[in-house]
């Protein structure tokens, strides 16, 4: 049987846009990330009526977990799943689609932004037509993504699909319901949500934490369940565990929304089971975490040689991590403390640099040298250096937001020996200064290992000699 | 047991069906109630629709991304109630679409800023924060007081009416806003004379210290005023709220 006839043309052009995409968009969402990072320290730096922080910090968490994040999900699960169905991605001009429709929807939904017009919902702030135009390029996806499973010449769908898959439909059910709204006028970018009050705030953290849940996590998960098995070469550690994780994992996380209402008007009840499920979601988490991790056992020296399955691996530690704090924020004691201040970011952006933008990286540097068919990365050595920046960068951050996230919590609650409360506001918010600096600083470091990739894969590409008819087994 | 497991590993509309089914689980138990059951939201007394010009203040408030540093929601907790006041409830947002609680307080809360501070130091304050509170790091709005544009008010007072918030346009509407906010109000939720309430309720209400013109100081101030002030919690019981919770 000769493998010349076996081996499909895989479609790669898609999956380097994708990738390139993903550069761009993450060093673009850092950046802004820095700056209101430095606004918040400084806030001489809010400038005029377009660059505020309230008009920033949709611009950086959008770009961050749609841009970077999504373009990072599209390549991967672009990428492996025509090697795990061994076909070609079904669809070229659909899959043309799926990148310039989506840049497309990026791009109006960031003019929207920083031009005032928004939905006013956290991660879903862009209007009516931009979500419309989002749910056509969505279901393009989702039809790529089926029609090349449907195509594969494998008998199993391989776990990483069933990640991508869980997240693409998912993320299109919790789009659509958590963004029906009444357009002011066909002609003017305002709408009015359906949904209010306290059934907007449900809606709405349930679509919130599953955004987390399926685009952050699932979606991510799919990219760990390729790149590492493929990195290390080794097959996944335990595939009875890969089931009971994956169906257990989407099943408990959509619950757990509620846990952004603790002690809210949200009725009690909802509450409750927010909290509980979010305490039961622990398990499927790290089921994940060890999956991964587990799967370098007897190839655990190739951590010694392999910058970039290191990257992979300390994001697994730093999900193990965040997957262990967020269901301790669920608590309902713990969240009286850690609600409304900056714990809370801390906590996100250990899992978004730590776990979601470091799985990334690792796919990226894993992607680029097989994509323009190069013998390898430019520099390992950077690489190196870009994964322990941003590794001190993250513990910076995320122990600045600690510490001033508690301190704060305890200075409102803290009284006097008269029993009058001990601070008034605006004395906490002196208090963060130091802490908002040293947060800065840490996302700072951050930005400047995304530039030293940024540098090592633009030599890869253009220096790094072609070779061609790269072997590349399933 | 496991072994069953490749009828969806090995078809991908059954196992896109198992994904849809076990997403669906959690989101029905946990939202189509809130629906039905009638002690989501409790019903008060004083709570209203914005007037024209809140309305137009509210939005002014989403715009510049307001909610990305204060909250809406004063929790039941001791120190909560003594900073802010009277912990919220569901009923005081029941128009507000979307919700606008917040999840994060770089700023204080706000659910109940209204009437706590004089026009004045509010358009100060909107101006320049660190002109009245030395330490404060929100950004200065001085481009707030351009003219306000409310030609689609009535538009948007439409679009809030077809999701359920009870704005008037026809007789029987009116009457039956009349009965239930009484005359004043009913008169201020009538779509057919939402611009001339506008314009009259910035004139009266001279929010931004300057009765010529109308501008977006007078529609945000006049917002930040009605918080928490829709309801008079001296006319009810101490732990009457309780039984909600």
């Amino acid at each position: 049987m000769s493998t010349t006839v076996d081996k499909p043309i895989y479609n790669d052009e898609i999956v380097k846009l994708f990738t390139l995409a993903t550069v761009f968009w993450g060093v673009v969402g850092f950046s802004v990330g820095l700056f209101i990072a430095l606004q918040l320290a400084f806030p001489g730096l809010n400038f005029g009526e377009y660059l505020t922080f309230g008009r920033l910090r949709p611009l950086h968490t959008s770009a961050v977990i749609f841009a970077f994040g999504g373009n990072a999900l599209f390549a991967s699960s672009y990428h492996a799943v025509q090697r795990t169905c061994r076909t070609r991605l079904w669809g070229d001009r659909w899959a043309m689609f799926t990148f310039w429709g989506y840049q497309l929807f990026i791009v109006i939904a960031a003019i929207g932004y920083v031009t005032g017009v928004t939905q006013g919902k956290e991660y879903a702030e862009p209007e009516w037509y931009a979500d419309l135009w989002l749910t056509f390029v969505w279901v393009a996806y989702l039809i790529v993504f089926l029609m090349t499973l449907k195509n594969r010449k494998e008998p199993h769908i391989y776990v990483a699909n069933w990640f991508f898959l869980a997240f693409i439909i998912t993320v299109a059910v919790l789009h659509l319901a958590n963004n029906v709204a009444i357009p002011v006028g066909l002609d003017t970018a305002k709408s009015y949500p359906l949904w209010g009050g306290v059934q907007s705030a449900m809606i709405q953290w349930w679509y919130g934490h599953n955004a987390v849940g399926f685009f952050l996590t699932a979606g991510f998960l799919g990219i760990m369940y390729y790149f590492i098995p493929k990195r290390a070469n080794r097959p996944i550690y335990s595939y009875r565990l890969s089931i009971i994780h994956f169906w257990s994992l989407i099943f408990i996380y959509i619950w757990a929304g509620p846990h952004h209402l603790q002690y809210t008007a949200l009725p009690d009840w909802a509450q409750t089971l927010g909290a509980t499920f979010s305490i039961m979601l622990w398990m499927p988490s790290w089921g994940g975490m060890i999956n991964g991790m587990m799967t370098l056992s007897g190839a655990w020296d190739k951590l010694r040689t392999d910058p970039v399955l290191r990257f992979m691996i300390i994001s697994l530690a730093f999900y193990g991590m965040s997957t262990f704090e967020g269901p301790l924020m669920a608590i309902k004691t713990v969240n009286a403390l850690s609600h409304y201040t900056d714990w809370t970011i801390g906590h996100v952006h250990s899992g978004a640099l730590g776990w979601v933008a470091f799985v990334t990286f690792g796919a990226v540097y894993h992607l680029v040298p097989v994509l323009w068919k190069k013998k390898e990365l430019y520099s390992l050595k950077l690489v190196n250096t870009h994964l322990w920046i941003s590794t001190i960068g993250i513990v910076v951050y995320i122990s600045a937001m600690w510490v001033s996230g508690i301190m704060q919590g305890l200075m409102w609650r803290s009284y006097d020996d008269m029993g009058f409360l001990e601070f008034s506001f605006v004395e906490t918010v002196l208090a963060m200064h130091p802490f908002y600096v040293i947060r800065a600083f840490g996302g700072f470091l951050f930005v400047v290992g995304a530039l030293i990739m940024v540098y090592n894969l633009y030599k890869t590409i253009k220096d790094v000699p072609s070779v061609d008819g790269v072997k590349e087994a399933v | 047991m496991l072994s069953k497991h490749a009828i969806f590993e090995k078809n991908s509309i059954f196992m896109l069906l198992g994904i849809i089914i076990m997403i669906s689980v959690g989101g029905i138990i946990e939202i189509v109630p809130l629906f039905r059951i009638e002690t989501t939201i409790e019903p008060v007394k004083g709570v209203r629709p914005y007037t024209p010009l809140e309305l137009v203040g509210y939005n002014i408030y989403l715009r510049e991304g307001c909610y990305n540093c204060h909250s809406q929601q004063i929790r039941p907790l001791r120190d909560e109630v003594e900073r802010y006041g009277h912990y919220s409830l569901a009923a005081e947002s029941m128009y507000d679409h979307p919700f606008q609680w917040g999840s994060k307080r770089t700023g204080p809360d706000l659910a109940r800023v209204g009437k706590k501070y004089s026009n004045e130091w509010h358009v100060q304050h909107m101006i320049d924060p660190r002109s009245v509170v030395k330490e404060s790091i929100m950004p200065g709005y001085p481009w707030l007081m351009k003219p306000l544009s409310y030609k689609d008010v009535a538009d948007r007072m439409r679009a809030l009416k077809v999701v359920g918030v009870p704005y008037s346009e026809s007789t029987k509407e009116y009457e039956a806003n009349v009965k239930r906010f009484g005359e004043d109000i009913a008169k201020k939720l009538d779509i057919l004379h939402a611009e001339e309430n506008l314009l009259a309720q910035a004139k009266a209400g001279n929010y931004d210290g300057n009765p010529e013109d109308i501008t977006e100081m007078d529609a945000l101030v006049a917002y930040l005023q009605l918080l928490g002030t829709m309801v008079d919690f001296s006319k009810f019981d101490e732990g009457h709220f309780a039984d909600f919770r």
